[in-house]
């Protein structure tokens, strides 16, 4: 495998992380995910409804995509930590996308309930994935209390307003000892470009593929789009100049005064 | 007894288990979890723990989230 994503040991082929959110069928996100070439999906845990047709479990073990239990819709480290047991007794996963968010409109992450929580299940031997703000302190708090990645986003959930800040990841990358994934806010295929190209080790998104209006097609598109930043990433971008700079050469011009 | 199960209440037989509740409600136990008021229930548990009246059993699947 060139150039894999490694998180806690374990390697991925595909540096982009698809949620599975919001996807208007079963049978669509399936499509979905398959384009996408993701080898990691995150999924949710609610009552069983014995009416809903298929099942996602099914669904992801036919396609080989390794689920990563979330703990979306808790807003204190008690219910997150409780939502995390029972992710790991379902799919018999030590690994959590961790989740507390502080309320509905902004869904943005609460930091004191979110550090609690990764305190707890980093002891209770969990590979703990952090959603998290896009704030260099919250992010090398988390690391020091071992979370085996940090995922700020780039802007709120659901929002598709890409990367908000690119300057404080930029501040997290520079010092971040863990695979820093960005994940929610991205919008469309070049604000995944983008978080590759500043450095992230892999994206997270569901809401611009489940939501779009073709989700197989912008599954495609998002995973060119994050192959390419990672390949641009590597390779190096130009500096950027005011004034331009000839890329051809003047000698040898033809005299045709 | 009576059970409340993902919110609505059953009447169960006296000790009647994690385990035979799962499979009442025709689920195969891959891909469940089990609360029983807040706690988890491990999967190899199941079998042993009698439900006692009143709790609050939760009965969780994988379902699509981002």
């Amino acid at each position: 495998m060139e150039d894999p994503l490694v998180i806690a040991g374990e390697q991925f082929g595909s540096r982009l992380i698809l949620g599975t959110g919001g996807a208007p069928s079963l049978d669509e996100l399936e499509r979905a995910l398959v384009a996408s070439g993701t080898e990691l999906t995150t999924v949710a845990l609610r009552r069983v409804d014995p009416r809903a047709p298929g099942s996602l479990f099914d669904v992801l073990r036919r396609a080989g995509i390794r689920p990563l239990p979330n703990t979306a819709g808790c807003y204190t480290a008690r219910d997150a930590v409780r939502t995390a047991q029972l992710g790991r007794e379902a799919l018999e996963t030590d690994w959590v996308k961790l989740e507390v968010v502080a309320d509905e409109r902004t869904l943005l992450p609460d930091p004191v309930e979110l550090l609690d929580a990764a305190e707890q299940l980093v002891e209770d031997g969990f590979v703990v994935l952090a959603y998290s703000n896009d704030d260099p302190i919250l992010a090398r708090r988390l690391e020091d209390l071992g979370v085996a990645a940090v995922m700020p986003l780039g802007a709120p959930i659901g929002s598709g307003m890409g990367i908000r800040n690119p300057y404080n990841l930029a501040i997290i990358l520079e010092s971040a000892g863990v695979p820093v994934v960005l994940d929610a806010g991205i919008g469309t295929a070049s604000d995944a470009a983008l978080a590759m190209e500043l450095g992230c080790d892999a994206v997270l998104l569901a809401t611009a593929v489940t939501r779009a209006r073709e989700p197989v097609l912008m599954a495609t598109a998002m995973r060119h789009a994050v192959e390419a930043g990672r390949l641009a990433r590597r390779a190096g971008r130009i500096p950027r100049r005011l004034y331009a700079e000839a890329s051809t050469s003047f000698e040898g011009m033809a005299d045709l005064s | 007894m009576k059970i409340t199960v993902n919110g609505d209440e059953q009447v169960l037989d006296p000790g009647t288990t994690v385990a035979v509740l799962v499979a009442s409600l025709g689920l195969e136990p891959r891909g469940i979890a089990v609360a029983v008021d807040g706690e988890v229930v491990t999967r190899r548990t199941w079998g042993e723990r009698a439900l006692v009246a009143g709790e609050q059993v939760e009965v969780l699947q994988v379902a699509q989230g981002g």
